[in-house]
């Protein structure tokens, strides 16, 4: 056959590797607790996929993680995390620090600098120290421990509400009197659930559940608080003293 | 303009479910209350049943602002038709009038129509597209829900409903939006209109009510913080002096 | 099976016999899937339409695949990855089959793997381009230390070409995400554990029916899967009954009236 004659091989379609799953993930760290939560929806477009796809996970008993963004990315990574955490526990016979597993993440988002996962991360727990804590990543892995952070569709939404609620931002105290550096847990989950309700109302991607993780320190007082929550489950696997729990709650569905 | 690399503003969209339907006396049609600006809620409760005439009304779907333009518009010059004719005027007057208007615009007039009402000649129900075709059938859905709104009526319509069905259908048509789709959302408007009668039934069904708050967030006065205060006197006071001596003989 | 099926679209024999069209559509495709959850189990629907562009090819593809004991997938998008996919498992349940270690894979197996290997061919940017519904029932786990065997367990999972996964009690692929899912949301939603499999397969037909009538690339043949703990069974195909009298009625599309 002459080498002029081409046959034309199929066309490769124009492919996104990437796409949008919507929903918005927060953290707020207390003195002794941290509370991370997610709204349940996962959209593509304007279209409805599920109206429960989880986007928050208990790594271990004092770390939780929320993952919002392209939810297959956001899926596998967690299931890397996992698998590290896991080999991690068969080297050291313990589960990882928090601040530990913050670098971990980094460094496993910064590996794929250039194909990135199109994950936005919040990491909720506790530090060794017995303190709240909340770390918060960009795809490729930039990070910071923050006292709060939201994430995701509603980002713009839910953070300006926090940064005036928790950082009490534009907020002058009373003359004579200061601004609490922590919120006690009732305070903490109030506004959480408010974020999410007022973030229902407003963005399109957001609704449909929302789930609540509290970790609390060894000894927290903030145990008390969560008697008498409604519908609470506790989700605590270890003996170290730290607890893991679960709050639901129904978010409108339109 | 945008092809030159003017970005034009983003206009609200009415994200929407519209819909419309035949029955055995009349129309019923159908609209969801959600407005949007991308993914943003602009307005919960707009609405998007439109008056073109006392017996003829519009659902609007596409940029919020051609929608109420265009109908108004229309609204306005079959009042002064009725006027000048001295007759009731037709719903196929109304159509044509949109759909030369959207032609003319060649679909920079961005919307999407479903009109509906009743004249002499009966009942009559369309849609007209932003580029000016028109689809005359017994049930028709227009906007992002109109897929969603469409698999209930293939399902649910027949010929010649009595008024409780066909309203009961088109609310399930809107319901199917506004859960569905994330274009649409909050209540459900309808309008039924027959020969004798156009009722406008505003937020028929309100399945999205906002919950309420855990918290209140008052603030406490001087919670803002201030560089300078300075208070100025709203009250005008001014000095008169009587140059011209006695004041003038008013009796 | 037709002798063309196994010609490129490409072949210099075949190729001057096929109209030009657009790079995004010289594929074989299949159309939606629907997919719900019922007191027993799952039931499963797709038609048998296999299109070229916008031509009826073939309309006698079988687009639901029993995979082992417990799985039926179903899937939209390229019929020649589908395949693919399909000889893939096939190889794969063999292999399970062949360690005779008392283990068969469940639909969540059968999910998890078909995720895992959507996701690295989309990172390899050369995606397998299907969507995919995989429906199941496998018996319940037995929990040694009380002697407790769990009841049998429905499983009905997506996953696409990005490898984005998701589960519902009802789930539609394509056109059937738009126009199908509302409606088996409705009738589905909280009633799962009610619904018999006459009801599944009424919801079923209904929603088949209204996307033949709006989806272009659907066809009026179709065939059911329904898995429950007793096994699979996928139906022959079948015909919609269709009504278009409404038709009767309309004259024109604005101001004509005969």
């Amino acid at each position: 056959m002459p080498a002029t004659i081409s046959i034309s091989q199929p066309q490769q379609r124009q492919f996104n590797p990437y796409s949008e799953n919507g929903g918005t993930i927060l953290a707020i760290a207390g003195a002794d607790f941290s509370v991370i939560a997610g709204d349940t929806r996962q959209s593509e477009g304007y279209s409805i996929q599920t109206r429960y796809a989880p986007k928050v996970f208990q790594l271990t008993d004092k770390a939780v993680l929320a993952v919002n963004g392209f939810a297959a990315d956001g899926n596998m990574f967690v299931k890397k995390v996992r698998q590290r955490l896991e080999w991690y526990r068969h080297a050291h016979a313990k589960d990882m620090p928090l601040r530990a597993i913050a670098r971990l993440i980094q460094t496993m988002l910064y590996a794929r600098r250039f194909f990135p996962f199109y994950v936005y991360n919040i990491l909720g727990g506790i530090e060794e120290d017995g303190t709240g804590a909340v770390y918060s990543f960009d795809p490729v892995g930039s990070y910071e421990r923050e006292a709060c952070r939201a994430a995701g569709a509603a980002q713009s939404l839910v953070q300006p509400f926090l940064d005036n609620q928790i950082y009490f931002k534009n907020q002058t105290a009373a003359p004579g009197t200061s601004h609490p550096v922590h919120l006690p847990l009732s305070t903490v989950l109030s506004l959480v659930i408010d974020s999410f309700t007022s973030a229902t109302e407003r963005h399109i991607e957001v609704g449909d559940g929302l789930e609540m993780y509290v970790v609390l320190a060894k000894g927290s007082t903030a145990f008390q608080t969560l008697g008498g929550v409604r519908g609470i489950q506790e989700l605590t696997a270890t003996e170290d003293g730290e607890k893991v729990f679960i709050i639901r709650r129904e978010l409108k569905k339109d | 303009m945008a092809e030159k690399g003017l970005p034009l503003p983003k206009a609200t969209s009415t994200g929407t479910t519209i819909v419309g339907c035949l029955f055995k006396d009349g129309i019923v049609l159908g609209a969801d209350t959600r407005a949007t600006e991308g993914p943003i809620v602009a307005d919960k409760n707009c609405e998007k049943i439109h008056y073109i005439t006392e017996s003829i009304r519009c659902c609007g779907a596409g940029t919020a602002a051609d929608t109420e333009f265009t109908t108004a518009l229309i609204s306005s010059n079959m009042e002064l038709h009725a006027l000048s004719t001295g007759r009731k005027p037709r719903v196929v007057t109304a159509m044509t009038m949109l759909k030369q208007m959207l032609f003319r615009y060649q679909g920079h007039v961005g919307a999407a129509l479903v009109l509906g009402g009743v004249d002499a000649t009966g009942p009559h129900l369309f849609t007209i597209h932003p580029h000016g075709s028109t689809d005359k059938l017994p049930y028709v859905t227009m906007g992002s829900g109109s897929l969603a709104a469409m698999a209930v009526f293939e399902s649910g319509w027949t010929a010649n409903m009595e008024r409780d069905a066909a309203l009961n259908l088109v609310k399930a048509a809107i319901s199917a939006g506004i859960f569905n789709d994330l274009g649409s959302g909050s209540n459900i408007d309808a309008c039924i209109i027959t020969a004798s009668h156009t009722e406008m039934l505003r937020n028929v069904e309100m399945p999205n009510q906002r919950v309420t708050k855990e918290r209140s967030y008052g603030f406490r006065r001087g919670t803002t913080a201030w560089k300078t205060e300075s208070v100025r006197d709203l009250i005008v006071s001014e000095e008169m002096t009587w140059v011209g001596g006695d004041a003038m003989d008013t009796t | 099976m037709p002798m063309e099926r196994i010609l490129s679209p490409n072949d210099p024999i075949t190729a001057p016999k096929m109209p030009s069209l657009p790079a995004s559509s010289t594929h074989i495709t299949g159309t939606s899937v629907l997919a719900i959850k019922f007191k027993d189990g799952i039931m499963m629907a797709a038609d048998n339409l296999a299109s070229y562009g916008s031509l009826a090819r073939f309309k006698d593809m079988q687009r639901l695949q029993a995979v082992g004991e417990h799985t039926v997938i179903g899937a939209g998008g390229d019929m020649s990855d589908f395949q693919y996919i399909q000889a893939m498992l096939d190889e794969l349940i063999i292999d399970e089959f062949t360690a005779q270690d008392g283990h068969s894979l469940g639909p969540a197996e059968i999910h998890e793997y078909l995720a895992q290997v959507m996701y690295a061919r989309r990172s390899k940017m050369n995606p397998l381009w299907n969507a995919i519904l995989v429906g199941g029932v496998k018996d319940g786990k037995r929990i040694w230390k009380i002697n407790l065997v769990l009841p049998p367990r429905r499983f009905l999972s997506f996953v696409d070409l990005l490898g984005t996964t998701y589960s519902a009690s009802t789930l539609a692929t394509g056109y059937g995400a738009h126009i199908a899912q509302p409606l088996l949301r409705t009738a589905v939603e909280g009633k799962e554990d009610i619904l018999t499999a006459e009801d599944a397969l009424k919801i079923l037909e209904q929603s088949m029916k209204v996307l033949y009538y709006r989806d272009a690339r659907s066809i009026d043949k179709y065939q059911v899967a329904t898995i429950t703990a007793r096994g699979i069974s996928i139906s022959e195909s079948r015909r919609l009954e269709t009504s278009w009298s409404f038709a009767e009625g309309i004259r024109g599309y604005g101001a004509q009236t005969q």
